[in-house]
């Protein structure tokens, strides 16, 4: 009886684990197949040009460049209220504060919204504040997006923490902001996995841009200019009738796939330097 | 048998109403540095410490003892106002500490916790270098000059026997370290504040035959200076460094006193067994 249980628990582990490879393999072999002749340098060094929707040449470096405005704004503005939130909810509040399970409860339900609840919400805002569709809207408005995974992610590791380096820190007469300091350090790796799950989650984005951000074919200029992002434009690029721009739809999911590699591997770089040695 | 012990032990301390005679006869012959009057310590409802009393006098070791559990790293930490951080812990009654009661008004906790050098009982490597992590107290309590945190960390590795096993990597991560020699730099790291009190929860737990020697002798050399607690499972330790020794059961302490006469004569059945191995 015993035996049968661990065979069908083994299976099911097989199982699950051949699903999970099949459906990833499908999915990038697609993106794959389909965009990989578009991916030219013009891609990812040109503006569309006119009539880029219907066929003619051009690039979607406007989507690029706005993407990474944005996400990049809105992991600055998430960091710097996310690592004193969990900071402080860990090691400021006592061990069995109600307030900070109030504000894991909080953050819970933030992170269950859908995206497009948070545009639709930012651009009432936007309205109500007579600001347009632009940069500066995208990136607040994404910032709300992936601050609560980033926060809640950051406190799940942080709380795995053992009681042992705070309290070590402490009897050596450290004050608070000095133990932080150090415990930062610890958590260096956990706040750059916080980090990348907040990237996944902002970055391939469409319905929190849509109305924040709005949609343009040029770079823009300053936070008030509307900005392009990625994930609309394949939205568009996969709206054309011409299969040619369709298949630029996947080449762009392809550019997409590849900065957030890219933003990865730098995260992980820049914090194994981070947690080396010195304070 | 536990529960039958924990009756023997009220009994015992009942039956013994002069038991804090020797304590005053001390107190007279002694410079006391550290008192405790009427401690009691409640972790979540339950009594942890019942009615500690003792006194602890200057520049000498003391030895705590007793079987796991008894509270013996619970009543450290009263000693430097570590319970301040968990506050389902409840502390009544006095510690005085130089003629302070630590748990007075206005006192400053960081001022005490740097007086009362705490080694944990597990070792717990801060993330940084060996080096920044013996630098790092004196950096904190605002020693800035490169020569003088230089001059620190070498001698307080070389105190605890460490600087020759680590003289070429100082400035390699901590945490890489063995457990024992872990354990070693936690003790210079303590050490390096520059407490006037060491209070040690077994501080050589981990180390082998010839390092724990070593830090024996460091400790009984450090008592020239300090004022050292330890505690220790081990009642060889014990007997060869300690000056007092306590014994403490199930919150209690049962029975304390100079280290010779401790052993040769202990008063309370309960020592006798413990002492004898009966329980542990
Ligand atoms: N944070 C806490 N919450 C609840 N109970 C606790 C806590 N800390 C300690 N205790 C309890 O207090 C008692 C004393 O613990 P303490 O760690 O002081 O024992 P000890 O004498 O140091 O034992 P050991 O020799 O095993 O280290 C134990 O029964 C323990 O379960
Ligand atoms: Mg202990």
């Amino acid at each position: 009886m015993k035996f049968l249980e661990e065979k069908i628990f083994k299976v099911i582990m097989i199982c699950a684990a051949m699903i999970i490879l099949f459906v990833l393999v499908y999915i990038i072999g697609t993106v794959f197949y389909r965009g990989f002749h578009s991916l030219t340098l013009d891609m990812i060094t040109k503006l569309p040009g006119g009539g880029f929707y219907l066929g003619k040449e051009g690039g979607v470096l406007n989507a690029i460049v706005g993407s990474l405005y944005i996400i990049l704004g809105a992991l600055a503005i998430s960091i710097l209220l996310s690592v004193p939130l969990v900071m402080f909810i860990n090691f400021y509040l006592p061990a069995k504060s109600i307030f900070a399970s109030l504000i894991r409860f909080s953050l819970d339900i933030l992170f269950g919204i859908p995206s497009i609840v948070y545009g639709a919400f930012g651009f009432a805002i936007m309205v109500y504040l007579g600001i347009r569709a632009s940069l500066l809207g995208g990136i607040l408005t994404v910032a709300m997006l992936i601050m609560p995974i980033m926060m809640r992610s950051f406190d799940e590791i942080t709380r795995l923490l053992s009681r042992d380096l705070p309290d070590a820190l402490l009897s050596l007469g450290a004050t608070k902001y000095e133990m932080t300091k150090v415990i930062l350090r610890q958590l260096m790796p956990g706040l750059v996995t916080a980090i990348l799950l907040a990237v996944g989650r902002g970055i391939g984005d469409a319905a929190t841009v849509l109305f924040t951000a709005g949609y343009t074919d040029n770079i823009p200029a300053s936070l008030n200019q509307p900005a392009a992002t990625l994930p609309l434009s394949i939205f568009f690029q996969l709206g054309s009738p011409v299969e040619e721009v369709q298949n630029r739809a996947y080449a762009s999911a392809i550019i997409l796939t590849v900065i957030i590699l890219i933003l990865s591997f730098s995260a992980r770089y820049i914090s194994s330097k981070f947690s080396k040695n010195k304070l | 048998m536990i529960s039958q012990n924990h009756q023997h032990a009220d009994d015992i301390t009942n039956s013994f109403p002069g038991m804090n005679e020797a304590i005053i006869l001390r107190k007279l012959i002694v410079n006391q540095s550290i008192r405790v009057e009427n401690l009691d310590v409640y972790i979540e409802e339950q009594h942890i410490l019942k009615d500690i009393n003792m006194t602890i006098p200057e520049k000498s070791i003391t030895c705590i003892i007793g079987p796991s559990g008894c509270g013996k790293s619970t009543f450290l930490k009263t000693l430097n106002r570590m319970h301040d951080e968990t506050p389902e812990v409840k502390i009544t009654g006095k510690v005085f500490v130089d003629d302070e009661n630590i748990y007075g008004p206005g006192v400053n906790v960081i001022d005490t916790r740097k007086k009362m050098g705490l080694l944990a009982q597990r070792p717990c490597p801060l993330p940084m270098s060996i080096y920044e992590n013996v630098a790092y107290g004196p950096r904190i309590h605002g020693i800035k000059r490169r020569k003088a945190i230089n001059q620190t960390v070498i001698q307080y590795l070389q105190y605890v026997g460490l600087w020759d096993e680590v003289r070429e990597r100082v400035h390699t991560s901590a945490t890489r370290l063995s457990i024992g020699q872990q354990q070693r730099l936690c003790l210079a790291r303590g050490l390096a504040i520059e407490p006037e009190y060491i209070l040690g929860d077994e501080a050589t737990s981990a180390l082998d035959p010839l390092s724990t020697k070593k830090i024996e002798e460091l400790f009984v050399k450090l008592k020239e200076k300090y004022t050292i607690i330890l505690v220790t499972h081990t009642l060889r330790q014990a007997k060869r460094i300690a000056d007092y020794i306590i014994f403490m059961y199930l919150g209690k302490i049962i029975e304390e006193g100079p280290t010779e006469s401790f052993f040769s004569n202990p008063k309370k059945q309960l020592t006798r067994d413990y002492l004898s191995g009966s329980f542990s």
